[in-house]
């Protein structure tokens, strides 16, 4: 590995991604650096999920390359890619837990699967995620339909935290959870993003998670991203779509509540 | 970055004090449970001074090595020289391991295999009888739709005829016209040492109109749609479709099951005709090819000794089996539960209890049909 693929941990160059006639993306650039927490935010179906998708390599992209941690996933072996893909987790924006299992053991199939610990180690492990994620120690046992729609949401985030990657994709982890649930989580990941260095790819609507838990905020606007930068920087992107988001009513008070805790630290 | 090595530091004070170097990850953690195992002795103390990278399942085995999980909050104070950030993850790992004493779970024993046993069987009556339910109240509103108080859904209905019924075609004359040579020409083995051949023709045409033309399809449907309706109803209903439907005060008998019903009642008797007109062509074949008797004879010979009623004593049965078939494979998917396994679990009982029951009614509509005389 070489300087520049340390900086950069996911870099997309000119994709383009579609379905049909309908264009999704286009001429799509985005760095995401090593240690840090980007936000992709855009309107409901402007393409942050198929860029995910796309990431992760579950979407053959029509034009364009991406790399991860330096290696195009779609021209690499298959033994590079899995050791790649090992290093990171994914939470859907559904959840995708196997409905079959329960959140104990749909937190323990990807440590089974790769890794040869003990078994009482491996429960230890994996209830330490289920209540690092703040679900209950007695959800462990439920069926994921069995679980509210939040605590779904968690078990999802519990499952992408098993193998403590290196790199997470998150789809919307906080649509769906209560407002002291989403706070809780925001810093989850500052502490999870501090101590293990971890790199965020975050798909959020949430306002205030953009302004407490991340670094940039890459906007996802007509088919690709029309600007990658700091949130406080970002709201003042002459952009009409951003303009409209940030000085909403919403955005208004995100970014006051920001100003006040910064003043308050 | 290399596997954690463990040394032992002695200080003054007689703490065993135990220095942790270099990478404490998951990917190194067997080699390190492995060196963790090798030490003789308890450590008082972790000093970390030297650690390059830890994660959150490194930093539980390195209180696990202190302490129990209800002692590792307190453990974390004879933890030394952290960096700050492996300093936080520790403390956060501790608080939230070292929370919740671990929830027992039930183990399993003979006494639970007998519970299961006496389970099993008390859950078969009370299937019986939910199935007897579900035939009420399919009736009661087929009922409400034949008097005009609910619709009946005619673009749903021809698409499952389409799908029940005519993409079963291919496969149902297929296999009834080889099972029509077949049964030829094993009458025909038997009752050429008596030179009775020409009796074939009779059993070929009385077994196929009678019983096998509408048994076999009968059989093939309640594979091929039975288990489809299962799958089909089963999913929705894991994903909350069955929910939506009532919460938009519509009703899922009428939505879903009527609609499959219909169309087999339909279609299975279309089909069971198809299936007996394939049987006797294969007899035919068989006849002609194998056997000297010509079509013609055949054909004559059928005429003189099969009665046309048999027909209708065969397509009789097909309405019955399909009314099974249906609402065995709706009742099946409605009863699915969340999982994707409950789908797999509740497809396959569809397709074994309609199939059984098939077999049972044809057994039933056999002894009917002897006491009657017919
Ligand atoms: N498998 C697919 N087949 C066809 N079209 C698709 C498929 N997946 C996504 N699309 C289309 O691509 C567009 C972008 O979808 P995407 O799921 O990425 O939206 P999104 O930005 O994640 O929206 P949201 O915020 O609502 O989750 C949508 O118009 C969607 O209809
Ligand atoms: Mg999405």
């Amino acid at each position: 590995m070489n300087v520049t693929v340390d900086a950069t941990v996911i870099s997309v160059r000119g994709l383009s991604n579609r379905f049909g006639a309908q264009v999704v993306h286009e001429g799509l650039d985005l760095d995401v650096r090593r240690g840090e927490v980007l936000a992709v935010i855009g309107g409901s179906g402007a393409g942050k999920s198929v860029l995910l998708r796309s990431i992760i390599g579950l979407q053959e992209p029509a034009a364009g390359t991406v790399h991860v941690l330096g290696t195009d996933l779609r021209s690499a072996e298959s033994s590079v890619r899995a050791s790649i893909e090992r290093r990171w987790g994914v939470m859907f924006q559904d959840g995708a837990l196997f409905s079959s299992l329960t959140v104990l053991e749909n937190i323990k199939v990807p440590m089974i699967e790769q890794h040869k610990l003990p078994v009482d180690l491996m429960d230890e492990l994996a209830r330490l995620k289920i209540a690092l994620v703040g679900l209950p120690a007695d959800a462990a046992y439920k069926l994921p339909s069995q679980l509210s729609g939040g605590m779904r949401k968690r078990a999802g985030i519990a499952r992408a935290l098993a193998l403590d990657p290196e790199i997470l994709f998150l789809d919307e982890p906080t649509s769906g959870l209560d407002p002291l649930g989403a706070a809780g989580f925001d810093e989850l990941i500052v502490t999870l993003k501090r101590s293990l260095d971890l790199t965020v790819f975050l798909v959020t609507h949430d306002l205030d998670s953009i302004f407490t838990c991340c670094d940039r905020v890459a906007v996802l606007v007509d088919r690709h991203v029309v600007a990658v930068d700091t949130p406080a920087r970002i709201s003042e992107h002459p952009h009409p779509w951003i303009q409209a988001c940030f000085l909403g009513p919403r955005g208004r008070s995100a970014e006051r509540a920001l100003t006040l805790r910064t003043q308050e630290a | 970055m290399t596997t954690a090595q463990l040394d032992w530091r002695e200080p003054d004070n007689g703490d065993a004090v135990l220095a942790v170097r270099g990478a404490c990850t998951m990917q190194h953690l067997p080699d390190l449970l492995t060196r963790i195992e090798a030490l003789r002795r308890v450590p008082s103390m972790l000093d970390l001074s030297d650690l390059d990278a830890l994660d959150s399942a490194g930093a539980l085995v390195l209180l696990r090595l202190l302490d129990r999980p209800q002692h590792y909050r307190n453990a974390t104070v004879r933890i030394a020289h952290a960096r700050p950030e492996h300093q936080a993850l520790i403390e956060l790992v501790a608080e939230r391991a070292g929370a919740d004493p671990l929830p027992v779970q039930a183990r399993s024993s003979w006494h639970n295999w007998m519970v299961q046993f006496g389970e099993a069987t008390s859950g078969i009556a009370a299937h019986a009888w939910e199935l007897a339910g579900f035939f009420g109240t399919v009736n009661h509103c087929f009922w409400s739709i034949l008097t005009g108080r609910r619709k009946l859904r005619m673009t749903s209905v021809v698409h499952h005829m389409e799908r029940t019924g005519l993409d079963a075609v291919p496969i149902v004359s297929l296999l009834c016209f080889l099972v029509g040579a077949v049964v030829a020409f094993l009458s025909a083995t038997a009752l050429r040492d008596f030179g009775a051949s020409i009796l074939t023709v009779e059993i070929v045409s009385v077994s196929f109109l009678r019983e096998f033309g509408v048994l076999l399809s009968a059989i093939l449907v309640a594979g091929r749609s039975g288990s489809a309706f299962t799958a089909e109803i089963g999913s929705m209903r894991s994903r909350e479709e069955i929910d939506a439907i009532k919460a938009l005060a519509l009703d899922p008998i009428e939505l879903l099951v009527i609609p499959r019903l219909v169309a087999l009642l339909i279609m299975l008797p279309v089909l069971a005709f198809i299936a007996m007109l394939s049987g006797i062509i294969g007899g035919v074949l068989v006849g002609a090819m194998a056997l000297d008797i010509s079509p013609t004879m055949f054909l004559v010979r059928m005429q003189d000794t099969t009665e046309l009623y048999y027909l209708w004593l065969g397509l009789l049965k097909a309405p019955v089996f399909a009314f099974l078939i249906a609402c065995i494979g709706c009742l099946e998917g409605l009863k699915v539960s969340g999982s994707a396994e409950s789908v797999g679990r509740h497809t396959t009982s569809s397709v074994v209890q309609s199939i059984f029951l098939v077999i049972v009614f044809d057994a039933l509509f056999a002894v009917l049909y002897m006491k009657l005389d017919l």
